[in-house]
């Protein structure tokens, strides 16, 4: 086991805690911006470990999930912000 | 160079960007939890969770690379990433001002010999202009 794999290891246990940090402000989070903002770092952070799981297994296809995850969080998190501040999303 | 001298400045490049991305993924998740206000629990994962997925996808390029099959696609979600942010950062802004949750910024100064908009002193000049001409 190279140090590579160390490091791999030592960044998933990294970002599956921030994913936890993250879950715990989305719980808490006194308002909807903090919960929107929550879920967006969980976006983020969950991006970041599909990408690491395709460095462990030496694979390139979850670079295609890792996209269409990037692209719906941030609709989603567009469209979670414009329902907060127009009360509609398409107008 | 030969090809093991090659791999091992791979393999320690692949580690660096994995060790900075977690930290930096790590802190901003932390300060996201820890800071007080909603105006600066923006500032963490917008700009710390960024850069740490960015170079977590820095290390998978190098991955790829170190397998000898190169290619450039990771640069294709941190393009992506690195432009969104920033907008999606400015929408939950605009969700804490619509809230009145932090200081809203000063109403911007009026001066008469500037706004086009601002019709208070313009008198009838447009008036006259939108009018129908008779005949």
């Amino acid at each position: 086991m190279s140090f590579v794999d160390y490091a791999i290891y030592g960044a998933f246990g990294a970002v599956s805690l921030a994913q936890l940090l993250a879950m715990v402000r989305l719980i808490l989070g006194p308002h909807t911006a903090d919960r929107i903002l929550a879920l967006d770092t969980m976006t983020v952070n969950a991006i970041g470990l599909i990408v690491m799981l395709g460095i462990s297994q030496g694979t390139q296809i979850y670079f295609e999930a890792a996209l269409i995850v990037a692209m719906l969080g941030f609709v989603s998190t567009v469209a979670y912000c414009r329902f907060v501040l127009r009360g509609d999303i398409i107008e | 160079m030969t090809p093991e001298t090659v791999t091992l400045i791979l393999d320690i490049a692949i580690t660096i960007s994995l060790v900075v991305g977690a930290v930096f993924t790590l802190v901003g998740s932390f300060g996201l939890l820890k800071l007080d206000d909603a105006m600066k629990r923006l500032h963490a994962p917008t700009k710390a969770s960024t850069l740490g997925v960015g170079a977590l996808l820095l290390a998978s390029i190098l991955g790829a690379f170190a397998r000898d099959e190169p290619s450039l696609q990771e640069a294709l979600i941190m393009a992506f990433l690195f432009v969104t942010a920033p907008i999606s950062a400015q929408f939950i802004c605009k969700v804490n001002l619509h809230r009145r949750s932090c200081m809203t910024p000063p109403e911007p100064s009026s001066d008469s010999t500037w706004a086009t908009l601002d019709t208070a002193d313009a008198g009838d000049a447009p008036a006259q202009h939108l009018t129908p001409e008779k005949g």
